[in-house]
């Protein structure tokens, strides 16, 4: 489950962060290590939640702050 | 003492080609660069036919990631400004980053941008809107996007005068550099509002050809009796200005030199010129009292000539302020092959003039078969030719009633 949601997270970020897909990985923060800002996180959230069928709120996208945080966020919530 | 201000790099995204060389070649050669708009579906629309930019890829110069977060608009400013510096050789550096500025307009800004995320709003909802649309949207982004990719922190900001937008961005950044707020600045215009929105609304404003649809090439007729109204198009031009001595310094090569700016407003009406072009023959008598010459010594005018009922107009602003002499100089419309670029239009127009001057070649107006009443000058109809070009004139006047003019000159120590 998680490894199959981790795979569709990763190909999210490539995508709209333009990384190479070994720096996705589960501890990598999305500011820190892979040149996120604060606009690029809530387009990320919007393609999750698109990706995913699901709505994740802005209390909980605010605490959102690794790649790890996204794929456990989403196996919980699904 | 005035600071000289002379121009070192040009860049360009047009229809006619996305580097100046080869936008040159088909202006000499009097090729159009309208086309049948097959990106979209035309149905319904009276007009169906634009200049369109093709094989440009932002990419070419940013990565994907930035090219992403860009109207289409911001990403031909940022292809134009990018040929600019490589043409000027100007490195931006931290000694210099604050006196080198940005000062890129658009006429009506990330139009494409905002029709696509309206259908997101109508159709997924508020929350789905994304957080790039307002600075996609905003005219002012492609001075901002071409700063922050640069490094340029001078001066920045945008004019907006819809389509003489080109031209006061030349004109606003020619000033800042004379009167000493910057030593180089990174000018011109940028649109892409080739879109079903656009193309309705300008032609609810009967403001646009419908009739030639089925024979794009011969579209744009500016002054000929058979014009039909100006052709949309798209593109980006962009401009290196920069202080003689600071370009000297450096072996810089000078291009041409920018010598006067006039401007003024017509105070009259919405989208019509006021009556015998006044306002625009005011624009261009500043420009030649700036410039500190004779109308005499002008041997060119790139009209701003849109293929509209402003053609005779304008016509009859420059025989006002240039008098006899408008019969001896060369008037022409290259929007007649590049069509109407808006925003972009001034500062597309300003490359052909550096261009003319370099070459010593007039470029034509083609399309120019039968002219019409009233415009009974010379407007180098259908051939380009040869004619040393010792100082220009630019002309280009915006819905609101904004009239920009510049002088260049050719470049002499």
């Amino acid at each position: 489950m998680s490894a199959e949601i981790m795979e569709r997270v990763k190909n999210i970020v490539v995508d709209r962060l333009g990384v190479e897909a070994s720096d996705v990985t589960l501890e990598a923060s999305f500011k820190e290590d892979l040149g996120a800002d604060s606009l690029d996180v809530v387009e990320l959230v919007m393609e999750l939640e698109d990706e995913f069928d699901m709505e994740i709120s802005d209390e909980d996208a605010e605490k959102i702050n690794t790649v790890g945080d996204v794929v456990t966020y989403i196996a919980s919530h699904k | 003492m005035k600071r000289r201000v002379v121009i070192t790099g040009m860049g360009v995204v047009s229809p006619l080609g996305n580097d100046v060389e080869t936008y040159w070649n088909n202006l000499k050669n009097g090729r159009s660069g309208i086309r049948k708009i097959e990106r979209f579906d035309t149905t319904g629309l009276a007009t169906t036919i634009a200049g369109l930019v093709e094989d440009f890829n932002p990419e070419d110069f940013i990565d994907k990631k930035e090219a992403r977060k860009m109207d289409v608009f911001v990403q031909y400013a940022v292809g134009a400004a990018y040929q600019a510096m490589k043409q000027a050789g100007l490195e931006i550096t931290e000694e210099n980053a604050t006196r080198i500025g940005v000062y890129i307009g658009s006429g009506i800004g990330g139009i494409g941008t905002l029709c696509e995320q309206y259908d997101v709003l109508k159709e997924k909802g508020p929350r789905r809107v994304s957080p790039f649309f307002v600075p996609m949207i905003i005219g002012d982004m492609a001075s901002g996007q071409v700063s922050i990719l640069l490094g340029a922190r001078g001066p920045n900001s945008s004019p907006i005068s819809a389509c003489a937008t080109g031209t006061n961005s030349i004109g606003d950044a020619f000033k800042i550099i004379e009167r000493g707020a910057a030593d180089a600045m990174l000018c011109g215009g940028a649109e892409a509002a080739v879109y079903p929105l656009t193309i309705a609304g300008f032609n609810s404003a009967k403001a646009m050809a419908t009739i030639y649809n089925d024979s794009p090439e011969i579209s744009s007729r500016p002054f000929d009796k058979d014009r039909d109204g100006f052709v949309l198009s798209e593109g980006a031009g962009v401009l290196l200005l920069e202080e003689l001595e600071h370009a000297k310094q450096r072996g810089a090569q000078i291009l041409a030199e920018v010598v006067g700016y006039g401007m003024s407003g017509d105070a009259y009406h919405l989208t019509a010129p006021a009556p015998e072009g006044e306002g625009g023959a005011r624009a261009m008598k500043h420009a030649l009292d700036d410039a500190g010459i004779q109308p005499e010594q002008v041997a060119y005018v790139n009209a701003h000539g849109t293929a509209t009922m402003g053609d005779v107009l304008e016509t009859q602003a420059i025989k006002s302020v240039y008098g006899e002499h408008a019969y001896k100089l060369a008037v022409s419309s290259t929007k007649s092959m590049t069509g109407h670029m808006l925003g972009a239009a001034g500062a597309i127009e300003a490359i052909a003039c550096v261009e003319a001057m370099r070459h010593s070649i007039l470029p034509p107006t083609i399309n120019l078969d039968n002219p019409d009443e009233g415009c009974d000058l010379d407007y180098v109809p259908n051939q380009a030719r040869e004619a040393n070009i010792d100082y220009c004139m630019s002309n280009s006047f915006g819905f609101g009633g904004h009239n920009a003019s510049i002088v260049l000159k050719k470049y002499t120590e």
